[in-house]
């Protein structure tokens, strides 16, 4: 990069982006500030330091922001995965994760009938990840067969071209195969009602899933580090060719890597449902972009990033609503604040997707991808 | 693959593979919708055609992919493949009257099944098989024939199909005058297409097949031999026929035609517009239907007589301030997002176009936007005391703002700009390093594009006289983007011809328009592989992707073109 004069340095460009990101931090502080000056007869006048809402309340909200998230983390390793070793957007991984739920549905649905359900809970639960995980990576790796394969060679826009087709293609053929409408979950008896932990009260459909995803998040930890076809994994991340050029199969090692994203997001898929209650032939979209933008501030194709991003943005997103926008008083507008926050809470998860891929395309923890050409 | 274990193997698993997509298209919906749609008249509906056409196919597919080894061994591999085909369909049947597949499927209904097994039940499945057998049969024969009679019964077999599906629209197209009267009772029975309808057609059609084929030659040795004059003549004739018949259409096909004509006009407008960013200089937007929207809700405010409403204006005073709306804010969109690339991009106009979809549903904007419930009563543009009331009427804007947004795009295309973008679309670092100024470039793209849906947006505004934030999801922008990419990318014909294939053809079957996304979605796939440049590339997107055939005098003349304005 060539020395560049003060004045180039600031264009015009360079203060709108300044100008965002000042806007966006100002919106945030005054938000946040307004959340806990609740009482105030108006916005512009100091009070004490008071929050609108008890801390449990807080509390509550940052759990459920944890089991949002692990969701999230789950489904973005299969996003960071594959961005790292194919540096591909696997657009169609929300609907992946929406076809192992939907399919484990069945099966869930057949044991609430049957009563198994609720006789060996524990054991109905695993048998339904199970089943979401099969077909959610038998649907991997046919999209990957069918969509992806042929056109590894191709430019990268009509890789995501596809990919986007593969994503309508699924939604539309669930929706034809099961129907447009919602299904209902059936509800483990057990998993009704609060645990008492610490002291503060957690529901436990919430701590189930946190629970869940950590022990399926450290598994696939454990195997991408440990294992051959892990460190496989891993060196076709860090360069495909060397790699190939080392003796490692890298078509097997992709296959690998959709069958593993694949299963995560089915398994991800029933843990979802397991807080919502339902399913729907399009409930993997807006996950799978959100889980995309965990995988990006985390810094895409790195493991440890996606599930720290996933977490990162669930919290943010319970809490946000709550934190910046109720307490967002705009004399003469909205002098009570935003009404309705939680309706934007999409609007803070996909603005922050905007501004990290503005301001720091790399992400928490990731390394200078952006940089390469893209 | 020669050898004939391979070929087995082969014929087996194109078989399985072709039995696997027919129990997709059953359990999915398709046949079932499909076969509403009586094709001919006591003979055959869409839904089993769909399923014998899979079965034909297949067997082409294998006959073509082993055609060294001799014709017995290629017409039994054919009948082996459409037979295991046939197997895939009758094992659906068997297994449905076993178990319930209800409870799960919710397409496995009777009437599927009776559609497959011919109302039999179950003991219809040998001849299921058999059907299938003999369409792999078929189709393997279909090869062996010259392509002197493939074509004419191709052309002749397409052409009472398609009669035979759009017969209800025919009919009422041939409703008036007498002449068309007669040419109806001709064709057709109340009830479709009879027989004998689809058997004149498809002999007059394969008819003037032949013979075209058979004159061919002579007719462009004729039009080649004309001075350069004579044929541009010729082409503003063929053109000016092209427009005379977009002119006369909604006149003569009614107020359904021209409602879907009206629909295929918008999503040209916005097809031009998204390829000016996708096609020209290569920046993916995903989050298009937003300027769409901008353009849409600025005139609805603008003339709007409902409490939101903000000026009363006249349509066609709103509409310059909408394109204006919408070119600010495309470069204002534009603008944080000039550094990324690639995917990322997408990502971040996904993204962006989702913030507004959301602002705008919400309640916060509410007291302005009406929220959920939209802006009512947008008054119809009028001039004098004409009004444009009806689809009919509104149809002659949109054909009119088309054709200026088309010339305008062919304009910018030829211009420095559209070299400019190009030339970035090709690589950003070498284009910077020739002295484009990347900036201004990737702004101005942004907003004309924007400006482009914004016009159509104004016109979608007056054409419902109501707009809802939920009619600008992020389909319609993916929506657009397969017209464009089925159209061909950069190419402005390709656009129209996207968005009469994607837009106007499921209007029309609209047993259809239920599978629209499923059938984007495997176009999208299968176009990708099999004919990424689209149905009317642009000359130099051909050339790049088909980089091993031979380039010929049209790259030189080009490459000499630029020379000398360079």
């Amino acid at each position: 990069m060539m020395q560049r004069g003060v004045l180039q340095r600031f264009s015009v460009i360079g203060l709108y982006l300044w100008g965002f990101r000042v806007g966006v931090l100002l919106i945030v502080l005054w938000g946040s500030f307004g959340t806990f000056q609740a009482g105030c007869p108006s916005a512009l006048t100091l009070c004490d330091f008071k929050s609108r809402y008890a801390a449990d309340v807080w509390l509550d909200l940052v759990i459920y922001g944890l089991s949002q998230g692990s969701v999230y983390a789950l489904l973005a390793l299969g996003y960071t995965m594959v961005y790292g070793i194919l540096r591909m957007i696997n657009f169609a991984h929300g609907d992946v994760f929406m076809a192992g739920a939907y399919t484990a549905y069945y099966l869930a649905a057949a044991f609430g009938r049957s009563g198994f359900l609720n006789r060996s809970p524990l054991l109905a639960l695993a048998a339904v990840l199970a089943l979401a995980a099969i077909t959610a990576m038998s649907i991997a790796l046919l999209i990957e067969r069918v969509a992806y394969r042929p056109l590894r060679r191709t430019p990268r826009l009509v890789a995501l071209i596809s990919a986007i087709g593969a994503s309508f293609f699924l939604e539309y053929a669930f929706r034809g195969f099961f129907g447009s409408g919602f299904q209902a979950y059936p509800e483990w008896n057990i998993f009704k009602g609060e645990w008492t932990f610490l002291g503060t009260g957690i529901l436990r459909t919430q701590a189930v899933v946190i629970v869940a995803s950590v022990l399926l998040m450290a598994g696939l930890y454990a195997y991408v580090m440990r294992t051959k076809t892990g460190t496989a994994m891993r060196a076709v991340s860090e360069d495909l060719e060397i790699a190939s050029l080392m003796g490692i199969d890298v078509d097997r090692v992709i296959v690998v890597t959709f069958a593993i994203g694949g299963a995560a997001a089915g398994a991800a898929g029933v843990l979802y449902a397991l807080v919502f209650k339902q399913v729907h032939f399009f409930m993997g979209f807006f996950p799978g972009i959100k889980a995309f933008t965990a995988a990006v501030l985390g810094g895409i194709g790195n493991i440890p990033g996606a599930m720290l991003g996933g977490l990162f943005l669930g919290i943010f997103e319970s809490v946000g609503p709550i934190l910046i926008l109720e307490g967002l008083r705009v004399p003469g507008i909205y002098p009570a604040g935003i009404p309705a926050p939680y309706q934007l809470k999409d609007v803070i998860a996909f603005t922050m997707l905007v501004m990290v891929l503005i301001f720091r395309p790399s992400g928490i923890l990731g390394e200078r991808l952006a940089g390469k050409k893209a | 693959m020669r050898t004939g274990q391979a070929s087995w193997g082969k014929a087996l698993s194109l078989g399985l593979i072709a039995g696997g997509t027919v129990v997709f298209v059953s359990l999915v919906g398709m046949v079932e919708a499909l076969g509403v749609r009586v094709i001919v008249v006591g003979v055959i509906d869409f839904g089993r055609l769909l399923l014998l056409l899979i079965g034909f196919v297949a067997g082409y597919q294998v006959a073509r992919r082993d055609g060294g080894t001799g014709a017995p061994v290629v017409l039994l591999g054919g009948l082996v493949t459409g037979a295991v085909t046939g197997v895939g369909l009758a094992a659906l049947l068997l297994l449905g009257s076993v178990v319930n597949l209800r409870g799960m499927f919710i397409n496995a209904s009777p009437v599927l099944f009776e559609i497959i097994s011919f109302g039999r039940g179950t003991a219809a499945a040998p001849v299921v098989v058999a059907a299938g057998a003999l369409a792999g049969l078929l189709g393997a024969a279909a090869t062996f024939l010259p392509s002197a009679v493939r074509g004419p019964l191709g052309a002749g077999l397409t052409a009472a199909i398609t009669v035979g599906l759009f017969q209800e629209l025919l009919q009422i197209i041939l409703q008036e005058g007498s002449v068309r009267n007669a040419l109806r009772e001709f064709i057709f029975v109340p009830e479709g297409l009879p027989p004998r309808g689809a058997l004149g057609i498809f002999l007059s059609v394969s008819a003037v097949s032949v013979v075209w084929r058979w004159r061919r030659p002579a007719v462009q040795g004729w039009v080649a031999g004309r001075p350069p004059q004579a044929r541009r003549v010729l082409r503003w004739l063929l053109l000016g026929l092209a427009v005379a018949l977009a002119l006369v259409m909604p006149l003569a096909g009614g107020l359904f035609i021209s409602q879907v004509l009206v629909l295929v006009g918008l999503y040209t407008l916005m097809g031009l517009g998204l390829n000016l960013e996708v096609g020209f200089a290569g920046l993916l937007d995903l989050g298009f239907v937003a300027f769409f929207a901008i353009g849409a809700y600025t005139v609805a405010l603008l003339t709007s007589t409902s409490q939101y409403g903000i000026a009363h204006w006249s349509f066609w005073a709103a509409v310059p301030v909408a394109l204006v709306v919408s070119l600010i804010a495309g470069l204002l969109f534009g603008l944080p997002i000039l550094r990324i690339r690639g995917d990322y991009l997408a990502i971040a106009t996904l993204g962006f176009g989702e913030i507004i979809r959301l602002l705008v549903l919400s309640d916060a904007l509410r007291p302005w936007l009406g929220g959920s419930q939209g802006v009512v009563s947008i008054p119809k543009p009028m001039i004098g005391a004409f009004e444009f009331s009806g689809p009919t009427q509104i149809y002659y804007i949109t054909l009119v703002a088309s054709a200026l947004i088309a010339f305008v795009g062919a304009r910018l295309r030829d211009s420095r700009l559209g070299r400019a973008w190009m030339a970035m679309r090709e690589d950003e670092d070498v284009a910077e390093a020739m002295g484009i100024n990347l900036v201004n470039v990737k702004l101005l793209a942004y907003g004309i594009g924007g400006a482009f849906a914004g016009m159509g947006g104004a016109i979608f505004a007056v054409l419902l006289g109501s707009i809802f934030p939920h009619s600008f999801s992020l389909l319609i922008s993916i929506n657009v983007l397969a017209l464009i990419i089925v159209g061909g990318m950069a190419s402005l014909p390709g656009v129209v011809v996207g968005s009469l294939f994607l837009v106007g053809l499921p209007e029309l079957l609209r047993e259809f328009s239920d599978f629209r996304f499923l059938v984007y979605g495997a176009a999208l796939i299968i176009m990708m592989q099999v004919k990424p440049e689209g149905l009317w590339p642009a000359a130099a997107v051909r050339r790049e992707l088909h980089k091993d055939e031979p380039v010929g005098v049209v790259a030189g003349q080009s490459v000499a073109a630029e020379r000398t304005e360079g």
